[in-house]
């Protein structure tokens, strides 16, 4: 199964999962498969109009998706898919 | 290369174990003493990076940074010490690196880096290193070096997860690598960012990521190496995992001046609704006239152990699924540690739950400590 790495600043979503295993056979599906099961996620990853927010990148191991095919691009058993957002050091 | 970087024999003798490597050699150690460079920020990630580089000898340092020191700091910014606590870290930063090497300059700026200072300060200085912790601010670096052509070297951390980048780096074809924008063209919003108290940092991590950091300005000023120029580092000292990602030039990214920060990152005040106030010093008066007002305390339990002023702990997370814990029919004064989540805390419930008599404590817990009594402990 492919594996998604979750970052720690939304591991608050996933039950402190940081590591999530998807069946699913594109970046798409396999997002939409770790949105359905952390559904507190999709406000995070998606805005509005279902896209990916700006402020968060996904990379299919070491290329950024949007260098690929998008949400189209194909995933295999071993895949590596990282959601990276940017984290600014966090004061209040 | 000038005389005025050769270097002399002390010189020459303090920094034998960088001779002594065949790609640094005598050149790259005069390259550093020739360089300026520029550290905004010298907190977590300030304190690794600047010692590194004094002690590397970089010729000439700047420190920006408007902050004092705090016990809290210490868990992290090892630059300072308990007799440091309220003075200016920048001041203080300069003093220590003076001591630790004497052959440097550094110049303080001892002053917050703004869209209104931010050209006229790096305009004197060859590379940029960023050690801010929070988004307008890293923008503001990001477009600042972007406009002044110079190199950003870049690092952010997060509980135990960092960040380290080279924006802007002028490859030896000629062709600019990517920037901050190319990799994150927007913020998040306020709502999405975790607060301080949600966040924290494992007192390590800016160790290891700052002392990254101070590696790849020493690479951009001697030339030695490649920069991390086109790709974000990660490191997750959890799991003791590290990745290298891709990033991509966005031919959308076009950055002609600097803005309001804060209102491109969503958090200018002007926009926020005005939430009702009141001062510590009105609030000790309802005390010391035993006033019949209720006092909610919107931070975390840990800081509640922490100090406090015997207010009922509901922290924001949770506030507005307990309005009905709140008054509607006396004065509810709201607090936590600075006044910013206890605003937040009020427009939510005055929003969804139509209140009306709702003060925010100007200041927070802080200005109490500050202005009132001293004896509760700040952090």
């Amino acid at each position: 199964m492919a594996k998604i790495i979750i970052p720690t600043p939304l591991r608050k979503f996933t039950e402190n999962q940081s590591v999530y295993k998807t069946n699913g056979s594109t970046i798409q599906e396999a997002i939409l498969d770790l949105t359905s099961t952390f559904g507190d996620l999709k406000q995070y990853l998606f805005d509005a109009n279902e896209n990916i927010r700006s402020f968060i990148r996904i990379y299919l191991g070491e290329e950024d998706i949007n260098t690929l095919e998008n949400g189209n691009t194909k995933i295999l058993e071993n895949s590596v898919i990282s959601i990276v957002p940017a984290i600014a050091g966090g004061i209040e | 290369m000038s005389t005025e970087n050769k270097l002399t024999p002390q010189e020459m003798a303090r920094y034998a174990r960088h001779i002594a490597i065949p790609e640094f050699n005598v050149e790259g150690q005069q390259k550093l003493k020739a360089a300026k460079v520029l550290v905004i920020g010298s907190g977590g990630l300030g304190s690794p990076l600047l010692l590194y580089l004094a002690a590397a000898g970089v010729g000439h340092l700047g420190i920006v940074d408007f902050d004092v020191v705090d016990e809290s700091n210490l868990q992290r910014q090892v630059l300072f010490t308990v007799e440091d606590i309220g003075k200016s870290k920048a001041e203080t930063a300069k003093n220590r690196l003076l001591k630790l090497n004497p052959h440097i300059e550094i110049t303080v700026f001892n002053t917050a880096f703004t869209k209104d200072n931010a050209l006229e300060i790096i305009k004197d200085f060859d590379v940029v290193a960023d050690g801010t912790d929070n988004f307008p601010t890293r923008y503001l670096v990001n477009d600042a070096c972007v406009l002044a052509n110079k190199v950003n070297v870049y690092a952010s951390i997060f509980r135990f997860e960092g960040q380290v980048s080279v924006f802007n780096y002028l490859s030896g074809d000629g062709t600019k690598g990517p920037n901050y924008r190319d990799l994150f063209p927007e913020p998040p919003p306020p709502g999405l960012v975790p607060n301080c108290a949600e966040g924290g940092v494992l007192g390590v991590l800016p160790g290891i990521i700052g002392s990254l950091q101070a590696s790849e300005v020493i690479k951009v000023v001697t030339g030695v190496g490649e920069p991390l120029s086109g790709k974000l580092f990660l490191f997750d000292a959890a799991s003791f995992t590290t990745r290298t990602l891709k990033i991509e030039k966005n031919p959308k990214t076009k950055i002609t001046e600097l803005i309001n920060y804060e209102q491109f990152c969503g958090i200018e005040p002007k926009e926020e609704k005005t939430v009702k106030e009141i001062t510590v010093q009105e609030l000790k008066a309802l005390v010391d006239t035993n006033a019949d007002y209720q006092l909610i305390d919107v931070r975390e339990p840990y800081e509640y152990d922490i100090a406090n002023l015997n207010g009922e702990l509901i922290p924001l997370s949770k506030v507005v699924q307990a309005a009905g814990q709140i008054s509607r029919d006396k004065k509810v004064i709201i607090h936590c540690r600075s006044g910013v989540r206890s605003a937040n805390a009020i427009r939510e419930l005055e929003l969804l739950h139509n209140f009306e008599n709702l003060y925010n404590l100007k200041g927070g817990i802080l200005a109490f400590s500050n202005e009132i009594d001293n004896s509760i402990p700040t952090y």
